[in-house]
């Protein structure tokens, strides 16, 4: 299919019913109601479901009662907007029901700032809501990549049965770049009937599904949270998604870095190379699981002398920056936020203030 | 001669965990046989309240949902916006509903979803020990207000149904009761025009149905039948308070209401 030049949120969406997804349930939010506003037409012409609800809180259990059907279904929100719905995802994680949820970040905390942000990460990554869950968390840093990450998820949340979020900054839902719909990514939804409150006639079986989370008995529960874990851990194993950039042999820093963050820190790994500093990248695409031995096997590499997480939040990702590099090697973090983006200029100055006094 | 009083198919064959004389009992029966006589089990959910119903859905035979507290209604919004085949109701306390759920339902009403809620007030918070709710009536002692209800502090006990009678956005709501037989013979009636309304897509309806908590009131259950006569009824008239026919309210609620208290 030919490219097309298209805004960041609207491809999302449009990405989204290429997937075949016909199920959209939104509450505005500045920087991604484009989202809502392209779906508000587009859906109705495939006889989908747009129903714009009337909080976020709600909005998350609409997509739990649309999930339990078992069909497709997604939402786009921001930041505090998120923060309503964690009430609901930790609900949907622990009924275990396949959906998508996109959050295209804002600064926070509070009310924040309506640009782009990267300051949701614990959010996303380590929780939101209550209890022992996980997202599969994906980190695109193009306006195509989170086109074949939105029709991604859905195989994804079915695979696993788990909600799946798209992190995106507002940057990512707010710029324009050629995009190409692929083919090969629209998918069936997975069979539900085992599971999903579909209606038993439809099942053609007289055997009712039924879908909870209360779990009275301790020993239940827990076997209830072994099995989530198991799932958790499965997508350690088989999810794990990165891609380095220069990492080679000389390299005597390495950024770690995700979303269009990553893209600044690669023009500045351009340059330095060009002054003879050998820099390189781990750009994390799944921030749940992280690609933790990946960051690892590249901050061993004979020269390096430090890691620098470069990210638009206080100190997050670096959390887990050092969590994979294990004291090996020293860690730094470098960040701005509130919608100002770190410069290629102060990542390379960061950069070399940190090789100079490494040395 | 066969059997003239048997146990609905849609209800299952389980002692509850009711407590002695609790009215949901009566209410999930209610429901049982609207859906037996309907026909419609094969394509219906319900969808739980967490309160003393949160289990409900051991009780009867059909697909269910747990819902998280007061937010049955988002999720009866989802499940009927994809699939309007289905036959989808909330079961709801007062406490989920009134108060945590208040939005919820209200927009849900508002919107004219083609679903049925079931709503069970009985004046209490009844799963975690007799708090105040926002049904709870003046002066009446909760154990979170010991010296009675102070609607200076906190307002006058919420009318769900004439709240949401007053939308514009055509519906049924009524309230009933489960004190009485010739109440629960009129609740059956009711509950069962709100799944036909569903059947024919007409409308969003509540049946609220006035109910006794003997256990957080302190009473046996004779007592708790007499004090939800005598003290909740003239608060909470029943009636229908708006169909889908037009009229709000409609017509006969006012004689309804009259005969009943
Ligand atoms: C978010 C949240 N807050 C509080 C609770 C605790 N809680 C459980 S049931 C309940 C009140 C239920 O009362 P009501 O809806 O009147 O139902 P009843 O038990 O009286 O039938 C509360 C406050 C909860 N489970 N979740
Ligand atoms: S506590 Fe009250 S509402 Fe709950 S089961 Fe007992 S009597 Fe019924
Ligand atoms: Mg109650």
């Amino acid at each position: 299919m030919a490219k097309v030049l298209m805004k960041g949120n609207e491809a999302i969406a449009e990405a989204a019913v290429r997937a075949g997804c016909r199920n959209y349930f939104a509450y505005p939010i500045t920087p991604q109601s484009e989202v809502a506003e392209y779906l508000s037409r587009r859906l109705p012409e495939v006889g989908g479901v747009f129903l714009q609800g009337e909080s976020e809180v709600a909005v998350s259990y609409m997509i739990f009662g649309a999930a339990a059907t078992g069909e497709r279904v997604f939402t786009t929100s921001s930041s505090p907007g998120i923060s309503l719905m964690s009430e609901g995802i930790s609900y949907i994680a622990a009924a275990e029901l396949p959906c998508v949820f996109v959050n295209i970040m804002r600064g926070g905390p509070g009310l924040g700032g309506i640009l782009p942000s990267q300051a949701d990460y614990f959010q996303a990554v380590k929780g939101g809501g209550h209890g022992d869950y996980r997202l599969l968390v994906l980190a695109p840093a193009s306006v195509q990549e989170a086109v074949e990450m939105m029709m991604e998820a859905f195989p994804l949340a079915e695979k696993y049965r788990n909600p799946v979020m798209i992190l995106g900054d507002g940057l990512i839902g707010q710029m324009m770049e050629p995009v190409e719909f692929r083919d090969d990514l629209n998918t069936e939804p997975a069979p539900a009937d085992d599971w999903a409150t579909s209606g038993m006639d439809r099942r053609g079986r007289d055997r009712r599904n039924l879908i909870r989370t209360l779990y009275l008995v301790p020993s239940e529960l827990n076997a209830h949270n072994l099995k989530l874990k198991a799932k958790y851990d499965r997508m350690r194993r088989e999810e794990v998604r990165w891609e380095n950039y220069a990492v080679d042999p000389s390299i005597r820093l390495l950024l770690v870095s995700y979303g269009t963050m990553s893209r600044v820190c690669r023009t500045a790994i351009d340059r330095l190379r060009e002054e003879g500093l050998a820099v390189g990248m781990v750009r994390p695409k799944t921030l749940f699981p992280f690609p933790r031995e990946a960051v690892l096997a590249a901050a061993r590499q004979g020269e390096v002398r430090a890691v620098l997480s470069v990210e638009m939040s206080m100190g997050q990702l670096v959390e887990d920056v050092e969590w994979s590099v294990r004291g090996v090697r020293p860690v730094f973090w470098f960040g701005k936020c509130g919608g100002e983006v770190p410069t290629p200029e102060e990542v390379m100055a960061e950069a070399r203030r940190i090789l100079r006094e490494s040395e | 001669m066969g059997k003239t009083f048997r146990r609905p198919q849609a209800l299952a064959e389980t002692p509850t965990h009711y407590c002695p004389g609790c009215t949901h009992g009566i209410a999930h029966r209610l429901v049982a046989e609207v859906i037996d006589e309907l026909g419609i089990r094969g394509r219906t959910v319900g969808i739980a309240p967490v309160g003393c119903a949160v289990l409900c859905y051991n009780y009867f035979t059909f697909d269910f949902i747990e819902a998280a507290h007061g937010r049955a209604p988002a999720i009866a919004t989802g499940l009927k916006r994809v699939r309007p085949d289905l036959v989808v109701f909330t079961y709801q306390g007062d406490g989920d509903l009134a108060s945590i759920g208040m939005s919820e339902i209200v927009h849900a009403a508002n919107r004219g979803e083609k679903f049925v809620t079931v709503f069970i007030n009985n004046a209490v918070y009844g799963m975690t020990g007799g708090q105040m709710a926002p049904t709870t009536l003046p002066d009446q002692r909760t154990t979170t207000s010991p010296f009675g209800r102070k609607v200076a502090q906190t307002g006058m006990p919420v009318k769900m149904a004439e709240l949401l009678a007053a939308l514009e956005t055509p519906g049924y709501i009524v309230r009933e009761a489960l004190i009485r037989p010739k109440y629960i013979q009129r609740a059956k009636k009711a509950i069962r025009n709100a799944f036909s309304y569903q059947l024919e897509n007409r409308c969003f309806s509540l049946v609220e149905l006035i109910s006794t908590c003997p256990t957080n009131w302190g009473m046996t259950p004779i007592e708790a039948l007499s004090w939800a006569e005598e003290k909740m009824l003239p608060y909470y008239p029943l009636g229908v308070f708006k169909s889908p026919e037009g009229g709000r309210p409609a017509p006969g609620a006012a004689e309804r209401s009259a005969d009943a208290a």
